[in-house]
């Protein structure tokens, strides 16, 4: 008995020397981290890691998406160890390509979904550590010497008055974008999707390039209202811009992510920073104003200053949006390059046909000819067109045809093909919208 | 000329006489060729090769798809006029300002050349940033302009736009290059002109401009060639219809698999190869060589009263026109917040203390890796112009093709090529990779910028006339001799106006540095004025580096022209 007990307690105390040695071991000397995240967020979090792991030294690099995928391929042999961004679509090419690995965060208290969006890699490749919603980020200088209202939904933006006001980037360069349209293509269906893009977007001053782009521009007052993830339009408030951001009353929010990358070299400060990030000391510094994101930890908002947004409690905030995650993965970027054709190419030619659109609806008021109303609706049904239904664009030969295509595969053709049809039936669409309305204003 | 440099050389193995070469210079061009193979064609082909393969196999479906795309079809031509078009801008601003910089007695000329070159300089995203803030749809022009006259003027909209910031940005190709072969001009040449009567303009569109063809062609070939293959202005003024942005969304946007944003390349490659091949045919036939050196090119007049001032009022505004992106950068660097206004809210000196303590390691890592890779675009574009033009070596045009396409490879595709091919070569002490090592950066920035050198170089020997080589072989100088003792030093100006344009555009390239920056203290100033520029609260630190890059290249440029100018100085012949 005394022998037993003498060696339950050796063995406890064996126990939490290693539990104690655990803590306290270093967990290496170094960790490589890739971001395409600001300064604003990558400092904090890299100060406050390297403070609780002492002895290991964070290297953060930042590259763009693009710039951070061609760096990983290229670097199989002897990569970084950590991928660091907002984008699902880049850890998306990373998980296809077999360069990340699986991981599965001890961290207790992380939600499983934010809004009907799941907050993890179903298949565990990589994590969520951070929400975002998107919403209507506006420049109030410029709305004032334009005489603009402040937009609160996202119908507000398709209104005649914001003509040549609004920015956006496309969602082939900003995989939160493509999320946005994506929510909005299953919410609305299909066809009345891409009628709600498309008069949007003829409204667009700009179809930006990348996601600060929209911002950016707005911050200087280029031009005065853009669609933009919450952070963008709440950090530059507090950096003394004069913007205000509205979350429209149905938004999707959408996760930001990390991942641990296949064959890491510092396997184990890796997962102590996914561990990090998710609990409730890392979730606290997204609350920084400066980094203005959403923890993930529902019990992170405890501590929250007064009004901060909080997807867990405010209903509106993502849940009344369906979102189907396989529907959008096997139409990605067939979305992407489609919605390049229709709007972001021909933007000049697609606000031209909203513009006589919008006058000819003035002019004819609600009085006008049973004539000029036809032929105005002719003009809005047109565009408003998708060249493509829906089931072909389910097709998985047709989506294919924006993928690699793997060995063997069977697809319908190459996307160049595609491409050039689509862009000839946007083109002669939005020309023939635009001499429709004229007509109909003259046919008053 | 060339029956006596045969004679001498019939001594020599056959082979070396028939080209016209000592076997030194045959390995030279070996040498050069051998760079170029080893860091742009391996690490290019490694990418583009998709561009000529469907489902496994050779094809060029991909070229007939390009073909058959309305849309890409419009951005060629597209290409095509903005280039045109820009050439024709630049050249207005460029010409006037280098004619009276090299004819007039001009009060610190040094410091004009200098802020001729700065337009070069534009960082990355703070550059576009000011833009849009001054000449932007409501930028302070356009928001002054509209409050006392009620009208906006389209500068930074459309094509039309592009021709507008593009020729701001690129007429120092020209400025440089002309000013070069002015330097050049023999002014007994001129002389002789003005003792059989001409004057005036006759005098400068008869003799003198003729004179100074390569460098002007040069210049404009060069500014044709930059402008059809710019990315970053047609992004700035968010123009997707020409090519290099056509380009450039298909190669950087995630899981694309698409190689039509390859196959763009290797059309704007053989585009620009054209343009190349088309100058050099404007100028084929010519001779424009003189043979009395040292005269220290035209003869400088001091100017009229009324003269000086016209003078001075032309360059002032044209400066103050072509400097307003740098001075909005410098507004940028010191203001609070600057949005929807004529002039920043209010000023301050923060956003210096933030960068000040990071700017130091970066700064000195911009003037190393850019320095180097100018020292060595000199070397190579020196090397590489006196094979082609003095030697028959075979091969050597194509060396020369080579080496100038590399002016209209995508940084990133360049970037992408370099890690693909170098990344497992180790480095034999630290075992780091090659790619990563920071000498790769200096590799990139030179390879992309040699045919800035390259083209300079190649105008400065055309107008070196052979026999002063063959006077001095025939006093018995070697080979050797007569290169450092007569050609080097008198194509010092070309070599100069070379090598400013490499280092000042390297210092601000991000697209590779973006790729093989593997550690932040291997940074350079390009790489951090990204890092700041992804924030709302990161504009002002960033435009503070983006003002020490403009005053790091300045400085170094400075400097370039004084020795330059005391050289200069030490030749020249005054005329009072």
């Amino acid at each position: 008995m005394a022998l037993q007990f003498t060696r339950r307690a050796a063995l406890g105390a064996a126990f939490a020397l290693a539990a104690s040695a655990a803590s306290a071991q270093s967990v290496g000397d170094k960790l490589v981290i890739v971001t395409s995240f600001s300064k604003d967020l990558t400092v904090p979090f890299a100060t406050a890691f390297e403070k609780k792991h002492p002895g290991v030294k964070v290297e953060v690099q930042n590259r763009n998406s693009a710039a951070a995928i061609a760096f990983i391929r290229e670097t199989r042999s002897s990569p970084p160890d950590i991928f660091w961004a907002s984008a699902p679509d880049a850890f998306e090419v990373l998980k296809k390509n077999s360069l990340l690995q699986k991981y599965k965060p001890q961290a207790q208290g992380v939600a499983d979904k934010v809004g009907s969006y799941p907050i993890n890699d179903p298949d565990g490749f990589y994590m969520g550590f951070a929400a975002s919603g998107y919403g209507i980020m506006f420049n109030t200088r410029y709305m004032r010497a334009n005489n603009l209202p402040a937009p609160k939904e996202w119908d507000d933006l398709k209104k005649p008055a914001y003509f040549g006001h609004v920015g956006f980037s496309a969602p082939s360069r900003s995989g939160t974008s493509h999320l946005t349209v994506e929510t909005i293509l299953q919410g609305e269906g299909w066809d009345k999707g891409w009628a709600t893009l498309l008069e949007l977007g003829g409204n667009f001053q700009q179809v930006s390039d990348r996601s600060f782009g929209v911002p950016d521009a707005v911050n200087s007052g280029q031009y005065g209202v853009g669609i933009v993830i919450d952070f963008f339009g709440l950090s530059a408030k507090a950096s003394g811009f004069p913007v205000e951001f509205v979350y429209p009353s149905v938004t999707a929010i959408v996760p930001a992510n990390v991942g641990i990358i296949a064959n890491a070299r510092n396997q184990k400060a890796a997962e102590a920073f996914v561990e990090f990030l998710l609990s409730e000391e890392g979730q606290q510094i997204l609350l920084d104003p400066k980094i203005q994101r959403l923890p993930v930890r529902p019990a992170s908002y405890a501590k929250a200053p007064v009004g901060y947004p909080n997807p867990f409690s405010d209903k509106s905030l993502g849940a009344k949006v369906k979102f189907d995650a396989d529907v959008s993965e096997a139409r990605y970027e067939l979305v992407n390059s489609l919605y390049d054709r229709l709007v972001t190419f021909r933007l000049k030619e697609l606000n031209a046909a909203w513009k006589a659109i919008h006058d000819a609806e003035k002019k004819i008021g609600s009085g006008g000819s049973a004539e000029a109303k036809r032929l105005v609706a002719e003009a809005r049904k047109l565009a408003t067109t998708v060249p493509i239904s829906s089931t072909e664009a389910a097709d998985k030969a047709i989506a294919g045809s924006f993928q690699e295509v793997k060995k063997g595969e069977k697809v319908a053709g190459r996307q160049a093909e595609f491409e050039q049809k689509w862009d000839t039936a946007a083109s002669k669409n939005y020309a023939d919208a635009k001499t429709l309305a004229e007509k109909a204003a003259a046919a008053k | 000329m060339t029956e006596a440099v045969l004679t001498t050389s019939n001594a020599r193995a056959p082979f070396f006489a028939r080209y016209n070469a000592s076997p030194i210079q045959a390995l030279a061009l070996a040498a050069v060729a051998l760079f170029l193979i080893a860091f742009l064609i391996v690490p290019l082909v490694r990418v583009i090769l998709v561009a000529f393969t469907d489902e496994g196999r050779f094809s060029l479906v991909h070229f007939g798809d390009f073909l058959r795309t309305s849309l890409l079809r419009d951005a060629f031509w597209n290409s095509i006029y903005v280039a045109s078009m820009t050439v024709v801008v630049a050249s207005l601003i460029a010409v006037p300002l280098a004619t009276i910089l090299a004819r007039f007695r001009f009060p610190g000329a040094a410091l004009i050349h200098t802020l001729g070159v700065v337009p070069l300089v534009m960082p990355p995203f703070v550059g576009a940033v000011a833009m849009q803030l001054i000449f932007g749809r409501n930028g302070s022009i356009n928001l002054l302009l509209n409050d006392w006259f009620g009208f906006r003027i389209p500068f930074m909209e459309g094509l039309n736009g592009v021709i507008f910031v593009e020729a701001l940005h690129y007429f120092p190709f020209i400025l440089l290059n002309l000013s070069a072969s002015l330097s050049n001009i023999d002014s007994a040449m001129e002389e002789s002109a003005q003792n059989l009567g001409a004057r005036g303009f006759t005098l400068f569109s008869r003799i003198v401009f003729p004179l100074a063809m390569p460098g002007y062609v040069a210049g404009a070939a060069l500014v044709f060639v930059k402008v059809f293959d710019d990315l970053a202005t047609p992004l700035l003024l968010n123009v997707t219809s020409m090519l290099a942005p056509q380009a450039y969304l298909k190669i950087t946007t995630v899981g694309v698999a698409d190689p039509m944003g390859y196959v763009i390349s290797v059309i704007m490659i053989v585009c620009s190869l054209g343009a190349m091949l088309l100058s050099a045919l404007v100028l084929r036939g010519r001779d424009f060589s003189t043979t009395q050196r040292g005269g220290g090119g035209l003869s400088r007049r001091r100017l009229g009263r009324l003269g000086n001032a016209l003078a001075i009022a032309f360059v002032v505004v044209t400066l103050l026109i072509v400097l307003s992106p740098h001075i909005g950068i410098f507004l940028l660097s010191i203001a609070t917040v600057w949005s929807f206004a004529m002039l920043p809210d209010a000023y301050t000196l923060q956003h210096y203390v933030t960068v000040y303590r990071e700017a130091a390691p970066m700064i000195g890592n911009t003037m190393l890796y850019c320095g180097l890779a100018g020292l060595i675009d000199i070397v190579l574009g020196a090397t590489l112009a006196y094979v082609v033009l003095r030697t028959r070596l075979p091969g050597r045009r194509l060396v020369e093709q080579v080496a100038m396409s590399a002016v209209a490879i995508p940084g990133l595709v360049l970037g992408i090529g370099l890690l693909r091919t170098y990344y497992d070569v180790k480095l034999p002490i630290s075992g780091e990779s090659l790619a990563t090592f920071w000498f790769m950066l200096v590799i990139a920035y030179a390879v992309r910028r040699l045919p800035y050198a390259l083209s300079a170089a190649t105008a400065a020997l055309q107008q070196l006339h052979v026999s002063l080589e063959e006077a001095a072989e025939s006093l018995g100088a070697g080979k050797l001799r007569v290169l450092s003792r007569i050609v080097v030093p008198l194509m010092t100006g070309g070599l100069l106006a070379g090598f400013v344009t490499s280092f000042a555009t390297a210092a601000v390239e991000l697209s590779a540095t973006l790729l093989l920056v593997a550690r932040a203290p291997d940074a350079p100033l390009s790489y951090g004025i990204y890092v700041y520029m992804q924030s709302a609260a990161g504009r002002g630190p960033g435009a503070a580096l983006g003002v020490i890059a403009v005053v790091v290249v300045s400085i170094a440029t400075y400097a370039a022209y004084k020795i330059a100018e005391r050289e200069r100085g030490l030749k020249s012949r005054e005329v009072f």
